[in-house]
């Protein structure tokens, strides 16, 4: 005798329109404020615009990444920009011009560009591995644990900042080599683009094709599960942390560069930026549940949403209530499906 | 006779001195169904845990295949072949079911997860006890009954020989149970030794091979279920005598005070068409089954679930209990069941746990806190109740289970309530402390308040109430008087509606 579950899973899951319409509500209101600023600017659907949106998520991309993870173990990140402006002004100050005249470091020989892309994120690595210890180590949650060092860091990274040649200034003057890298085109394709593609993939392989990918869902559906399981909770963490820590490095490289320069506030604020990507791209507070696709989705969105609003020319200010609302809708309707009613 | 797999001698456990076992013995032979039997507090789960290392156990041996062992954690066990399946399962819902069976063991192909041999292992552990599901499915999708059956394959992937299921069948509908114990039968030609708790009667006599029973924490006996029949069994668990562990009723019921009608929740775990009276003065039990729907019925009286239907009279006229602040409003008090989770504020002092539901009563003109009348009021209360503190100033947390029950107690009955609705009011309280709590609920009831007591202890329910309301499954079974009725009948009650499908409510 066999017993067939099918026929069950379809009836239990029959989702009517109504939670269908909820469940993708903040989809549906980006996508009415997009078609909205297209009926007011047609130009906006041009290629020179969709190649700027896509630049400009390229970094942003990388960054939700590293945060998404560490969402997935049902923690955040509130040192993400610093942790970036630390990158920033590690690999500005090690890649000038020879002919710059503040130079951070006057005898510096030009470096291939992969030593200060390694520096950098060995460094910030080390930064968000010690948040992870600590995470991991004393059970604080990240929310703490990474404004405790989003402070301190920035401590650190000024203290660095003030301490070249030229005193606290700007780090700018940056070797031609790594301003093509960066915002060079490669066959017509933005560099940016095609790097926040390498990443992407890596990423996704990382997340579900590794036994780090299924500990990492797992401790975030259900520690105790996972504990009981016999996954190693204290690594991973540390994992998630550390790869964190290296998407960031990545990011801060890539952002000096695309700015032209780089100093103590480079990054500042990024990091809500990047949360509220993953959040409107479903990448859940609640922990466990969380995409590639969706945190593309949703810096993809995001972008569209900020260039676009700067592209009708909406006042600025008007621009920070309407991304404020997305975020707390799109918390409010991620919640409103785990909460239970009694 | 099979061989015994399992063999737990003379185990005993205390917690802070109190013996909650007591040179317990439990044999379970390879291939068969062993059940383990007991009220609620006979230290079923105790013994479970001392097997699975989640408890150090005081006394006593363990022997898994004539070999001594002594797990260290439920991972260790799981390793040596002995897994639980619980009644609240551990799970990542989120996942996939081959994802959930191989967590912390995936099968990999150099760098990576080789997720076809999951896939393929996964389908052959289920063609070994006959399901199909597809492994990709995540458990959130699946109904608790198929949730079990995927922790059932996990167990059988690390090679189970022993398997301990928890009350397996208290969320499942009949068919499902069906399935449930083709399922065991399966795992049994294949020699695994299964231990079965569960209070339902017609279940143990349809599925077990033997039956041990445990009372008090103590081991009553081991027999084949054949030279057993129900009465046997219920006499074992109950003891035929009762101590005198009861204050004397004094309280005298008078004119209905409360009545409840009709009422119905809207959301799961749902109750049915629940209707009764509640006289002035009397000490009304609620009796049931684990998931009958007890503590959701007072939970809906007092606001806190969402009633779908029904009214609730207080002397003839209706009330609207819409959230807890109505419900204080019209004078309910609600102790709720899990004292350390929905009771005690653990780091507040005993004065602020105290006055904290009549809090609006200690303001002054202004709007300010009147410090001196709480504390007067605090300490009328640990002197009426004769509660034992060290201060009031010292966390409630530093008091015994007992005492601060007693302090909750107190706090409701500052807001000088007129109708008590008590969640096993006396659960994790020693022997001495229940005697006083038993007092002061008749004292309340003497001094015309009218108290609800939701308990899992059949003795409590016959030693205290004046009458007894059985549910069963989210319905009324039956309503009794307390003199007239037995154990047993109320044990036949509370099984009457078990048999009834759940209404599908999905």
């Amino acid at each position: 005798m066999s017993f067939s579950f099918t026929n069950k899973i379809t009836l239990m899951k029959k989702d009517d329109w109504k939670e269908l319409l909820l469940k993708n509500a903040i989809l549906i209101v980006i996508f009415i404020i997009i078609i909205g600023i297209i009926i007011k600017e047609p130009a906006f659907l041009s290629a020179t615009v969709m190649r700027n949106i896509l630049t400009q998520s390229a970094v942003r991309l990388i960054l939700a990444f590293g945060v998404g993870g560490i969402i997935i173990i049902q923690g955040t990140d509130l040192s993400l920009g610093r942790i970036v402006g630390f990158s920033a002004i590690i690999s500005g100050s090690l890649l000038q011009r020879l002919d710059y005249a503040s130079r951070f470091y006057p005898d510096l020989q030009p470096l291939p560009l992969f030593v200060p892309l390694l520096i950098s994120c060995a460094a910030c690595a080390v930064v968000s591995g010690i948040s992870g210890l600590v995470v991991a180590k004393f059970k604080i949650h990240p929310f703490l644990a990474t404004l405790g060092m989003m402070i301190t860091l920035y401590g650190v990274m000024s203290i660095y900042f003030a301490s070249g040649d030229p005193g606290p200034q700007p780090i700018g003057g940056f070797d031609n080599r790594y301003t093509n890298f960066v915002i060079g085109t490669t066959l017509g394709i933005p560099n940016l683009v095609i790097y926040a593609v390498i990443v992407s993939i890596v990423v996704w392989i990382l997340w579900n094709k590794t036994t780090f990918g299924k500990n990492l869902y797992a401790i975030g559906g259900n520690p105790e599960a996972a504990k009981v399981s016999g996954v190693n909770v204290f690594k991973t963490t540390i994992i998630v942390f550390v790869i964190a820590g290296v998407l960031y490095g990545i990011g801060g490289f890539l952002e000096a560069a695309r700015i032209g320069s780089a100093n103590n506030g480079t990054g500042n604020g990024y990091e809500l930026d990047a949360i509220a990507a993953c959040v409107v791209g479903g990448i859940s507070f609640s922990g466990g549940v969380g995409k590639v696709s969706g945190a593309i989705v949703g810096v993809l969105l995001f972008t569209i949403i900020s260039y676009g609003m700067t592209f009708i020319g909406l006042d600025q200010y008007y621009q920070y209530i309407i991304k404020g609302a997305i975020i707390v809708a799109a918390v409010a309707l991620d919640a409103k499906r785990y909460i239970k009613k009694v | 006779m099979n061989e015994c797999i399992l063999r737990m001698k003379g185990i005993s456990k205390s917690f802070s001195g109190v013996k909650v076992l007591d040179d317990v013995e439990f044999n379970v032979r390879s291939g068969t169904v062993h059940s383990l039997m007991g009220e609620n507090g006979a230290g079923k789960s105790t013994l479970m845990k001392c097997l699975f290392g989640i408890y150090q156990k005081d006394a006593g041996e363990i022997y898994l295949d004539n070999k001594l062992i002594n797990f260290v954690d439920p991972k260790h066990a799981l390793e040596h072949g002995v897994s639980m399946v619980h009644q609240e399962l551990n799970q990542v819902i989120q996942r996939s079911i081959s994802d959930n069976i191989w967590l912390g063991r995936y099968p990999k192909k150099g760098l990576f997860i080789d997720e076809k041999k999951m896939k393929r292992d996964t389908i052959e552990l289920f063609e070994k006890i006959e399901i199909e599901i597809d492994p990709n499915t995540p458990l959130h999708k699946l109904s608790v009954a198929q949730r079990q059956m995927v922790e059932i394959t996990k167990a059988i992937s690390y090679n189970a020989k022993v398997i301990v299921f928890d009350e397996p069948t208290s969320s499942l509908t009949d068919k499902e149970v069906t399935m449930l114990f083709k399922i065991i039968q399966k795992l049994k030609t294949q020699g695994v030794g299964i231990v079965y708790i569960s209070h339902k009667m017609d279940e143990i006599f349809q599925i077990s091979d033997d039956v041990t029973v445990l009372r008090d924490g103590k081991y009553i006996g081991t027999d084949n279920v054949a030279n057993l029949n129900i009465d046997k069994v219920v006499n074992m668990m109950v003891g035929r005598n009762l101590e005198q562990r009861f204050p004397e009723k004094t309280n005298i019921p008078g004119e209905v005070h409360l009545s409840v009608k009709n009422i119905s929740t809207k959301y799961e775990p749902r109750i049915h068409d629940i209707s009764f009276d509640l006289r002035r003065g009397e000490i009304l039990g609620i009796a049931g089954l684990v998931g009958a729907g007890r503590t959701e019925l007072i939970e809906s009286i007092f606001g806190v679930r969402t009633k779908e239907s029904g009214e609730i009279y207080l002397d003839g006229s209706q009330i609207i209990n819409r959230n807890p602040t109505d419900s204080i409003k019209n004078r309910f008090a609600f102790l709720t069941e899990e004292r350390r989770a929905t009771g005690i504020y653990p780091i507040a002092d005993i004065t602020f746990n105290t006055t904290i539901s009549n809090i609006n009563a200690y303001k002054n003109k202004i709007g300010f806190l009147q410090h001196r009348k709480m504390i007067q009021d605090t300490n009328k209360q640990v002197s009426a109740m004769r509660i034992k503190i060290p201060g009031i100033k010292e966390p409630i947390r530093s008091l015994s289970g007992g005492n601060q029950q007693k302090v909750i107690i107190g706090r409701w009955l500052l807001t000088n309530p007129d109708i008590l609705l008590l969640d096993e009011p006396t659960r994790g309280i020693d022997v001495g402390a229940k005697y006083e709590i038993y007092q002061l609920i008749i004292n309340l009831a003497q001094s015309g308040k009218s108290v609800i007591i939701v308990s899992s202890e059949m003795p409590e329910l016959i030693g205290i109430t004046n009458r007894i309301l059985v549910m069963s499954n989210g319905y009324v079974s039956g309503i009794v008087e307390t003199g007239k009725t037995t154990q047993q009948e109320i044990f036949q009650l509370a099984s009457k509606y078990l048999n009834q499908k759940r209404e599908a409510s999905l």
